[in-house]
């Protein structure tokens, strides 16, 4: 897997989310991705920034643009440090929310892009990975 | 550090005399802005506070009550400054310019003495960079300010309630839903309809540019609370992919009526409503029969 772009946004604030989700549409439009991929993977980062903002008071997106086997992408990264998630499997399942919200963020999100990655430790934080490929389905 | 004081209160004058010509002598400088009088009044206060300050000999913390005074004088001037349209540049070289005019009087003064005068510039450098830096928060704290009460400013505006027909109000959202502008959206419609005894509502998404289960949200409450109020409410404008987001996310959004276009919504209101609206027949001149 070859890395062509990388980019660092900081999100601490409930304002940084239109900034952030601008960038995640310039890099997919970069590479060519279809409006409605493109609406998928910014709805996705929507979703997995504003979990960053609720529960872990903020922290850190790593954006690139990768290549696999003739394929290219998007991939973000998201960083947190917050209290970490206890049950990933019952944080993943719909309509399950600890916020009192509609409980789809994270499954919701890992419906909308190709590849979903979470690991998270209770106390020190919790990272999701993201990758929305160009001619993702 | 009392020498420093003492110079101070004893070259005051000098110290004076050469800030003002630094200051006056920068091309930048904006007289346009303000007179030399008010300048040299400004200048003079924050010596003598500074003068002060330096006497008690506290010259590490400037958080501390003796130099509440200083301060309060140099916020005092980046705020106005900050309004009155001064750059950052010309608000920073304020301070900075003072640095300069305390260095040249020190030299003079410690010519002989290198390592007195070593060391107290550097303390007073140290000092002065720190109060540079109070300018420069200031500076932006107040045009921060600025900031935020144009974002109120358009959360206000950017959500008109538009009365299409009797009965039948639109309302077209655009920019992002977050909960702040969802409560101005929420009560500038429920009011609306109380106003105008209206039982339709259509509420126009085609300018939100992302829909994420927080706006889902956003919008289910809204609704949920026109129904409460006996209206019907619409959403429309509901892009292809948008809608293919939607369902991917998981939300349902059956039991709310939507529509692509605000003109289908428009002709559902009517439907709804028993208003039929028809091509004028040219021969008959008939219009819009209810």
């Amino acid at each position: 897997m070859i890395v062509m772009t990388k980019d660092t946004m900081q999100i601490v604030r409930e304002q940084d989310v239109v900034p952030f989700r601008n960038r995640v549409r310039e890099f997919a439009a970069k590479i060519g991705m279809s409006l409605v991929n493109q609406t998928k993977l910014i709805t996705a980062a929507s979703e997995l920034v504003r979990n960053m903002l609720k529960y872990a008071s903020g922290g850190k997106v790593i954006l690139e643009i990768i290549s696999k086997s003739a394929q290219t992408g998007v991939r973000l990264t998201f960083v947190d440090e917050g209290p970490g998630i206890s049950d990933i499997k019952q944080a993943m399942q719909d309509g399950f929310s600890t916020g009192r919200s509609l409980g789809l963020g994270l499954p919701g999100a890992k419906r909308l892009v190709n590849e979903f990655d979470i690991q998270s430790t209770p106390g020190t934080g919790t990272t999701v990975t993201i990758i929305h490929w160009k001619h993702g389905r | 550090m009392n020498i420093t004081a003492n110079l101070l209160q004893k070259q005051k004058k000098r110290i004076l005399e050469i800030w003002m010509q630094n200051q006056l002598a920068d091309s930048a400088l904006r007289d346009d802005l303000m007179t030399n009088d008010e300048l040299l009044k400004q200048s003079e206060e924050l010596i003598d506070a500074l003068a002060r300050a330096v006497k008690s000999g506290n010259i590490d913390n400037i958080f501390a009550a003796e130099f509440d005074q200083i301060t309060e004088i140099l916020s005092d001037v980046s705020i106005t400054r900050a309004r009155q349209g001064f750059s950052p540049r010309e608000t920073g070289m304020y301070v900075l310019s003072l640095k300069r005019a305390i260095s040249t009087v020190m030299e003079d003064e410690y010519k002989d003495q290198p390592e007195v005068l070593y060391k107290e510039i550097t303390t007073i450098n140290n000092l002065l960079d720190q109060l540079s830096i109070i300018t420069f928060e200031t500076f932006i704290k107040s045009r921060e300010e600025v900031i935020l009460r144009q974002t109120d400013e358009i959360s206000e505006i950017s959500t008109p309630v538009i009365r299409v027909w009797e009965g039948i109000l639109a309302l077209p959202i655009i920019g992002t839903l977050d909960s702040a502008r969802t409560q101005v959206v929420m009560e500038n419609l429920l009011q609306e309809i109380v106003n105008t005894g209206s039982n339709i509502a259509i509420l126009d998404i085609s300018g939100v540019p992302a829909v994420d289960s927080l706006v889902a949200q956003h919008l289910i409450k809204t609704v949920s609370a026109t129904r409460l109020m006996g209206a019907e409410c619409i959403i429309s404008g509901i892009r292809a992919e948008i809608a293919q987001t939607i369902v991917h996310l998981g939300i349902d959004l059956s039991n709310i009526k939507t529509k692509a276009s605000l003109a289908s919504a428009l002709q559902l209101a009517f439907s709804m409503s028993s208003v039929e609206v028809r091509k004028i027949n040219k021969n008959t001149g008939a219009g819009l029969i209810r």
